[in-house]
Parts: structure tokens; sequence; C-alpha cells
């Protein structure tokens, strides 16, 4: 007992040292480096993997020199923990000086950034997370994704119009799940529709068995859903097992249980399902067929609309690097982002000059079959919706 | 060992303070000073080397496992963060052991709970309340944030003078002075008749209520304690972050101290403090070089442990220094055999 | 009335699932004695089997389960020789760090193989939908785990109970020197428990795919469920894991049901409740350690 371990010591010792030393930053000369900060490990990966692929495909097609300066990408993985990105913008901030910090796959972690952004005068372009007062922590962001007030005032309108009386509402339960359920339950109820039911589900949830059988039991006209992207295939699979597509009640909310990434693999379950969203891999323009091939040729799969996000999040900066002629100053780029109008896969879109916030055309669509395999058919448009959210304000 | 040597003379000399311990807290300085540009990431390590002594605390000296100690670390980090949000005490020094307290009140509550059963069944209990108050922090949205957090914590200086900077000097600092503290502390605590009553419950429970050890209350105590600096862990966390989101409840936090813990070693106060960097370097390590498998890589690293044995691995860690305290100290070299371990 | 019989199915159903998911794990810790984190990564491999033969191969759903079983068998099998077997003496906290590596190297592999995305298998059209029993929704899929599951646990429990080979496995776990001088190969009898303990659980992951979905953090996800359902049940006999499973299954379906709003609380409040009133499960031996 006396003697020991305590070499240890040195050894913890000695293993610090080349740790530190071996990360530091090279500095390249007119280059613009963007701190890539997504979920890639844990429960969010798929989110992150589509945004990382999007932004690959976009610098492939694009080449990766903007206004004679060179793009640099610097990914990180946080895991969707906001301590880890916070650490990660900072030392990306910091250490590696760069000029955006871009991605944020879910709420806290973009908020966890928005007073880096602010201290330190650069972009921070949300990619992903979908909470209305994101954009309102820092007049450093920028969104290129959507609010869930978006989609979910959208459907609301449209379901009441339509002839369904009595929804029951499954919500995940955290915030952008908590957003859809408001902005749906205030324009529904607005229009005269009745919430006969309403459960939130536990984020982490493995079973929707239960709740699907008290969906069942309310008997609505039509359930409005969200779980965020990712669960959407079960929930749809547990719904037909639950014979809830034979009795009659459809499945609205908004787009992010339909993902594309998934739908393919949700079984016939699905058809029929109303969902309003911002982007749906069936968009008839020649630019999203173009993208949905270039995409499958390059991943194997089918985008979905966090990868739409991500490819218009990269196409923003380097607009706005354009715009500046090269200039990284962050007020000169927000300035630039300000009002910038462009035609992406998904439709026409811009950015919001009073909130920075993305305005875009929200589809409503229909799951249906094209060529053997399942897509989210756009059959009604409402043009340039802002988030409600905040015009509200 | 000497047979019945005289135990208050072993427990001076192993309370005596050795040259390696004394290197390694200037090391840990001199790193803070030689790496500016890496503050967050030391500022990290540094928190969860706190994190992994309170756990060393339970587990290698009283042979409690638990798996749920991040319920104190959360319960910490909550309160830091309600406090500082609420104004209620803005000073961080003040509030940092606030929330301490608050930690070690929710420990000595549950103590009760945990002394009672086996390993598998004090693993399980500890879980479930780490995640039982996850799922608590979770339905109170109003008071807790939900799944964002809470939002808006904005840190006054410490005791007024140095207000926490965006490159996190301060915080970094601050850290490592609080886990110097309290290391103190511990080790005081460690090599107190009370630390010896601890080691002998955990070699032997029967035994030590035999020879007249109170082992119940001993072991509430511990725990609490160990709440207690699992609190100060977490409000460090939200106090140099200014941040609380409901992972710092997770059972990944307290699977991930395990780790840290057992990598290092247990029972010897160090082993967490040196776990805590070696884990943290090896996932920046790996992180840097890909961020989308760098889990395959720690898993290889966890497994390549086990399997070569670490006692082995700290013995060729060893070899260079032994070399050089030998020549420096002129003492026999001195090799470091971990500690038995609890099963 | 009809709604709480559906809700007992579900859970039931749940619960068996669980039981196969967690019984191999049962088997390593309460009888080897050994903490095998890692439990969960063989029930993935088994699901992702599975659903390549089906999806990718065009295999029956039915003739891909039990690849899936022999897949995560052979997996077992050959970790166990090589890995898991130096591992049988040493301390928990030293298997707990092995068998975490383990599960981390799986995730990785799996996502880096497969993708991160969730993935399905697709479903013979017999087994979608709701049968109507008395006014009792009862879903297919659920009814073929509940009758698959209980065909697995009579089978398990003859087999330790009547076989030579059984008699030999409890033989080896009560005292492995005094079964080695009876001349039966301990070693050999732990690698064939270990094998098919692994197998199970890749015939529940396979299974499970549907209802708890399948990605490359499964593993992660449910450790805590299997370790739940071990603990609560005791390890020392295939009842105790078998009806906590039951119990647990009950417990969530119900729980999410009646209480949505508390749904959470459920689970662990049962679980610290029985443990803190039978620390060694509900059907533990009593404390012998």
């Amino acid at each position: 007992m006396f003697n020991r371990r305590k070499m240890l010591l040195w050894a913890a010792a000695s293993a610090v040292l080349p740790g530190l030393c071996g990360s530091v930053p090279a500095q390249a000369e007119d280059a613009v480096k963007i701190g890539l900060i997504l979920p890639m490990t844990g429960g969010q990966a798929s989110t992150g993997k589509q945004i990382d692929n999007a932004i690959k495909l976009y610098m492939q097609q694009k080449g990766d020199t903007v206004a004679g300066k060179k793009i640099e990408i610097i990914l990180k993985d946080d895991a969707a923990v906001p301590d880890n990105t916070k650490r990660l913008a900072q030392e990306l901030i910091v250490n590696d000086k760069v000029n955006f910090i871009a991605g944020f796959g879910v709420t806290p972690a973009a908020l966890a950034a928005a007073p880096l952004a602010t201290q330190a005068k650069i972009p921070e372009v949300v990619m992903a997370a979908g909470t209305s007062i994101i954009t309102e922590r820092s007049p450093y962001i920028v969104r290129t994704s959507f609010t869930l007030a978006q989609s979910s005032t959208i459907i609301g309108d449209w379901a009441v119009k339509n002839g369904i009386k009595k929804v029951a509402t499954l919500t995940s339960d955290y915030a952008p799940g908590n957003d859809a359920l408001t902005f749906f339950k205030q324009h529904f109820t607005a229009g005269g529709g009745e919430i006969v039911e309403e459960v939130k589900v536990p984020l982490a949830n493995p079973d929707f068995a239960p709740f699907l059988q008290r969906m069942k039991d309310a008997k609505p006209d039509a359930m409005f859903v969200f779980v965020p992207a990712g669960q959407g295939g079960n929930f749809m699979k547990q719904y037909a097992e639950r014979g809830l597509d034979k009795s009659g009640i459809k499945v609205i909310g908004p787009g992010d249980v339909m993902d594309d990434d998934l739908l393919n693999n949700m079984g016939d379950a699905a058809l029929g399902a109303v969902t309003a969203h911002l982007y749906s891999a069936a968009h008839p323009s020649q630019m999203n067929k173009d993208f949905v091939a270039a995409y499958k040729k390059a991943f194997g799969n089918r985008p979905g609309f966090m990868a739409v996000s991500g490819y218009d999040g990269i196409h923003l900066i380097y607009e706005a690097l354009k715009k500046t002629g090269g200039d990284t100053n962050g007020d000169k780029l927000i300035e630039a982002m300000k009002g910038m109008k462009w035609e992406s896969p998904r439709g026409p879109i811009s950015i919001d000059p009073e909130t920075r916030d993305i305005v875009q055309n929200i589809y409503i669509r229909k799951v249906e079959k094209v060529d053997g395999e399942l897509y989210n058919v756009e059959f009604a448009t409402f043009e340039a919706v802002k988030d409600s959210g905040k015009t509200k304000k | 060992m000497t047979a019945l040597s005289d135990v208050s003379t072993h427990a001076m000399a192993s309370a005596r303070w050795r040259i390696s311990e004394v290197a390694f807290w200037v090391l840990a300085l001199a790193c803070a000073f030689l790496f500016p540009s890496r503050y967050l990431i030391m500022t990290d390590i540094v928190r969860l080397g706190l994190f992994a002594l309170s756990l060393d605390l339970i587990l290698g000296y009283a042979g409690i496992v638990s798996l749920g100690h991040a319920a104190f670390f959360g319960v910490g980090a909550y309160s830091a963060g309600l406090l500082a949000l609420h104004g209620i005490i803005t000073e961080p020094v003040i509030a940092l052991v606030a929330a301490g307290l608050v930690a070690a009140v929710l420990g000595f509550l549950t103590s009760f709970l945990v002394i009672r059963g086996v390993d598998l069944t004090r693993l399980m209990v500890t879980l479930g309340i780490a995640l039982l108050l996850e799922a608590l922090a979770e339905r109170f949205s109003d008071i807790t944030g939900g799944t964002d957090g809470l939002q808006g914590i904005e840190m006054q200086p410490i005791l007024g003078l140095f207000a926490f900077d965006m490159y996190g000097k301060t915080g970094l600092f601050y850290s490592l002075i609080v886990l110097f503290i309290l290391f103190l502390l511990a080790r005081r605590v460690v090599h107190s008749p009370f630390g010896l009553s601890l080691r002998a419950i955990r070699n032997n429970p029967l035994r030590a209520a035999a020879i007249g050890v109170p082992v119940n209350r001993r072991l509430i105590a511990i725990y609490t304690l160990a709440a207690f600096y699992a609190g100060i862990a977490g409000a460090l966390f939200t106090q140099t972050t200014a941040l609380a989101s409901l992972d710092v409840f997770s059972f990944e936090r307290s699977a991930d101290l395990m780790l840290v813990l057992v990598i290092g070693g247990t029972g010897y106060l160090y082993g967490g403090l040196i776990g805590a960097v070696v884990f943290k370097m090896l996932q920046e390590f790996f992180q840097s070089i890909t961020p989308q498998y760098w889990l395959f890589w720690i898993g290889l690293v966890l497994v390549v442990i086990v399997m070569v044995g670490r006692a082995r691995i700290h013995r060729w860690v060893l070899f260079v220094p032994n070399l050089i305290i030998r020549q420096f100290a002129g003492r026999k070299a001195v090799v470091a055999a971990p500690e038995s371990d609890v099963s | 009335m009809a709604s709480i019989l559906t809700n007992l199915f579900d859970g039931v159903a749940y619960g068996m699932l669980l039981f196969v998911l967690a019984c191999g794990l049962a088997v390593t810790l309460g009888l080897m004695n050994f903490v095998n984190l890692a439990h969960g990564a063989f029930a993935m491999a088994g699901g992702y089997i599975c659903a390549v033969l089906v999806n990718n191969s065009g295999w029956p759903f039915f003739l891909a389960l039990p690849l899936a079983f022999v897949g995560s068998a052979a997996i077992g099998i050959a970790l166990e020789r090589t890995l898991y077997r130096h591992l049988y003496a040493r301390s928990h906290l030293d298997q707990v760090l092995f068998s975490i590596g383990l599960v981390f190297m799986s995730v990785a592999a799996v996502d880096y193989i497969m993708g991160s995305s969730r993935v399905f298998i697709k479903l013979p059209a017999e087994l979608e939908g709701q049968i109507d029993l008395f006014g009792v929704g009862i879903g297919r899929y659920r009814l073929m785990i509940v009758v698959i599951c209980g065909l697995l646990t009579l089978a398990l429990q003859l087999i330790l109970a009547k076989t030579r080979f059984g008699s030999r496995l409890r033989a080896a776990v009560d005292d492995p020197r005094a079964a080695i001088g009876l001349g039966i190969n301990v070693p050999q009898v732990f690698a064939f428990t270990f094998a098919f303990g692994c197998g199970l659980a890749g015939l529940g992951g396979a299974l499970s795919a549907e209802i708890l979905g399948l990605d490359p953090y499964f593993p992660l996800k449910f450790m805590i469920y299997f370790l739940i359902v071990v603990t609560v049940g005791g390890s020392s006999s295939i009842t105790g894991p078998f009806l906590a499973s039951l119990l647990l299954g009950i417990a969530d379906v119900a729980g999410k049901y009646y209480v949505p709003k508390v749904g959470p609380f459920v689970i662990y409040t049962v679980m610290i409740v029985i443990l803190l009133w039978r620390p060694n499960g509900l059907f533990g031996r009593t404390a012998a350690r």
C-alpha cells in the first residue's frame, strides 16, 4: 500500500503534453473556414449525416473556391449535446479562427452557440434546428431549415377547410414538438376544430403502441402527429399494426413524420397521409430532379429535408461571400444574407431581412405511390410563408 | 507490508506528500499556462476529473458501485443554473457551495436506498434515481426548461473580480482551484481514521462491523460527501459553460464517468484525474481524425486495455518515469500496480 | 373493457420481447457471473442480419428469423472463444470496461456499414394489421411474438430442467471445480451457453425491429432495459427474468396509456421499489456472494 501508483502521476503528465500540443491550428492564407458542428453520433446522427452529405455534394458541384477564396470545412461531432456544441464552437472560433459556424442538429445546440456568435461577430447558419426562438437569440443567426410554426399553422388551416372536425394530437415532448402542437392548436381551433385528445410522447420512446391505442379510443377524424425525423418510420408501422388506417383515422401533421429519408420503408400504411412541409423529394422542378439524382448517385439514398437545408445553408454561405467579394467581416456577411432570394431544390426561398429566418413555400402533400416507391406528392402550395411564431409579435 | 505495524504510522506515512504528487499539480498548473488555446478542453478535463474524484470516494474507498452518479452532477448543475438565472445567489463561489449542498442533501436522502443490497442492486438503484431525476426535470419544464435546458444564464464575475471570458481562461483557473481545494479535502478525508475505516468496510463489511465500525453510518457519510463533490462538479459545469440541459442527468454521463475512473484506477484519488486526462485526450484525438466513427476507436482502446491488462499497461507507461525518478530521487524505483478492484 | 384487454395483450407482447432480448444476459450474468453489457450488440447483429436477408436478398421473413439466431450465435461463439473466455475470472469493472468497449465498436461499425438511419424489415402481409377477437384488437405481429416467445420460454425451461445439458450447466455454475472433476467440459458448456444466449438476443433483435426500431444505437439505448429485467427478476433462474419482463412490459404500456404524463416514471419507480423490497430481485437467491 505504501509506494505504489505514484508513478501514474508522472505518466499522466507525460500523456498530456503531446495531446495538447497536437492541435495547433495551421493558418492558411485566403481561406474561408466554416466550422460545421453536427450530431454525427448518437440518436440524431442521421440528421448530421444528411447535412454533411449535402454540403459535400454542393462543394463537389460548385467547386471549393468562392470569390478567390478557398472554402475549408471543419466538421465536428457534438452528439447533439449542447455543452459539446458550445465547447466546439468556442474552440473553432478561438483556435481555428473560423469565419462561419454552421450546422446545429437540435435547438439546445443552436441556442448554446448563439452567445458565441454574438460575441465573435460571426454568422451562425442554422441548418436543422426548428424552434421559432432561435433566430432571436443572436443578430448573427441565419436559418436555412424551417420553423415548426410554418408547417403546423398551415396544416391546421388546411385541416379545418377540408372537413376535419375532431383531431387527436400526438407530439414528442420537447420544444419543437410543443411548438408544433401550440401553433397547430391555435389555427385549428380558431377555425372551429376540436382537439379531443392530447398526448405528449417522451422523446426517447421505444414503443408507440399504448399512445396509439389512446388515439384509437378517442375516435377522432384525424390525428396530428409530430415526432422527430427518424422516429416517423416506427410510428407509421405501429399505426398500421394497430389498424388505425382501417378505422379511418388519417394522419396529418408537419412533414417530419414523413421524412423522405425513411418514407419508402414505411410500407403502404403511410399511403394517404397528408402533411405540410417545406420539401418533398418528389417536388416537380428540374432543379430538384437533378438534386435528387445527384444525391442518390453519391450516397445511395434519397435526400430528406435535412439534406436540403444543408444544401441551401452552404449555398447561402457561398452567395454571401460572392456578394461581399470574399470579405469575411461578420456584419457584412449577415447584411449580404439578409433578403437573399434563390431557387432551391425545395422551391423559391428567401431570407427574411427582419428576422433572418427562412421564408419558403409550404406544400401540402399526400403520400402516394410513384413508380412503385412511396413519395410525398405535393398538391397545394402556400407561397412565401414566414415564421408565424415571430410575425405574431 | 509489515503485518501489524502501527496503524497511525501507516496512516501518516501514506498521507505524506510525495514528489510525484507535487509534480502532478505543478504540471497541471503549467499546462494551464502553456496551452492558452486549449483552455476549454482543459476545463472540461478538470470538471470530469473532479466528478471522477467524487465517484472514486464511494467506489474506490467504500466499494459502492454507482451507475447514477450523474444524478448529483445534474442536481448541482441545475441548482447553480437556477441560482444564477433567477439572481438568487449571483456570486459564483457561494452559488457553487450552495449547489454542492443541495446535491449533498439529495445524496443523504438517497443514501438510505443505496446502502441496501448487493452490487448489482446498487448499480440499478443509483441508475434508477438518476433516470427518475431526468424524467422529473423533463416533466417540470417550466422550471428546468425541459429538453431545451436552462436558457440565458449569465454568470457574474467570481468574487466580483474575475469575469468569465470567452476564451475560458477564468473558467479554467477557477475550476483548477476548486479542484485543488476539494482534492486536498478528499486527501485529508481518505487518510483520516474515517477513511481507513471505509477501506475496512470495502474489504469486508462483516469484519468491519465486527470490530465496531458503524458500517451504515460511515457509508451514508461518504455517500453524502461524494454527492457534494459531484454537485460541485455539476455546478462548475453550469458556471463555466452557462448551460444546463437534460443530458447532465443522462446515463451516458454516468457510464462515461465509470469508464474514466476504471481507466485511471480506483482507490488512490488520482485515478479519476488521470482517467479524465486520458479519456478526454483519446476522445479529442479520435474525434479530430474521424468525427463520425471515433466511437469505434475508443471502443477498441477500451478492449485492448482490458485484454492486455491494466496492471501491465500501467507498468509500461511508468517505465520511463520510473527511470527518471530513480535518477533524481535516488530511491528504489516504484512500480505502480493498480489497487485491488472492487468487484 | 376492450381497451384494457388490448393494453394487457400489448404489455404481454412487449414483455415477452424484452424477455427474449434479455434472457441471454440473465444467463451470462446470473449463471456465469459475467457482466456483459455488450449483450444488446448481439441483438442488434441479429436484427441487421434479418433486415439484410429480407430486404436485400429477398428471403422470406420466417426463414430469416432462424438465420438471425444462428448468425448472432456464431458471432457470439467466435467472440467467446477469442475474447470473453479470458475475462471470466477478471473483476467486474474490467468486464464492464471491456463490454462497453465492444458496444462502442459495434455501434460505430454498424453505423459505417449500414448507415445511421433506422432500418425496417419488410414484413409479409399476413403479419400486418390487427385481428378482432370479441371486440379486442389483437395485433398480428404481436400475437406472433407472444407465440414464439412463449414457446421459447417453455423450451428453455425444459432444457434447463430436464436435459443432460441442463444439468451439466447447472452443475458447472454451482461449482465449476467439482463439475470438472466429474468430467464435465466446463469451458465448452459455458461457450455453448453463451452462444445460445447471443442467439436468443439476435432473434429478439430481429423481432424487435418492428416495435422498438433498429438503428446503430440499439445496444446503448436498450442496455438499461435489459439490466432492469435481469436485476428485477433476479438472475438465478429463467422464471425470474420472465416474470420481470412481463411486469415491466405491462407496467410500461399501462403507464403510458392511463397516465401518459408520468409514463417514464412508472418503470423506474417500479424497479426501485422492487429492488428495495427484494434486493436480490424477485426470484433471486438469498444474498450470497
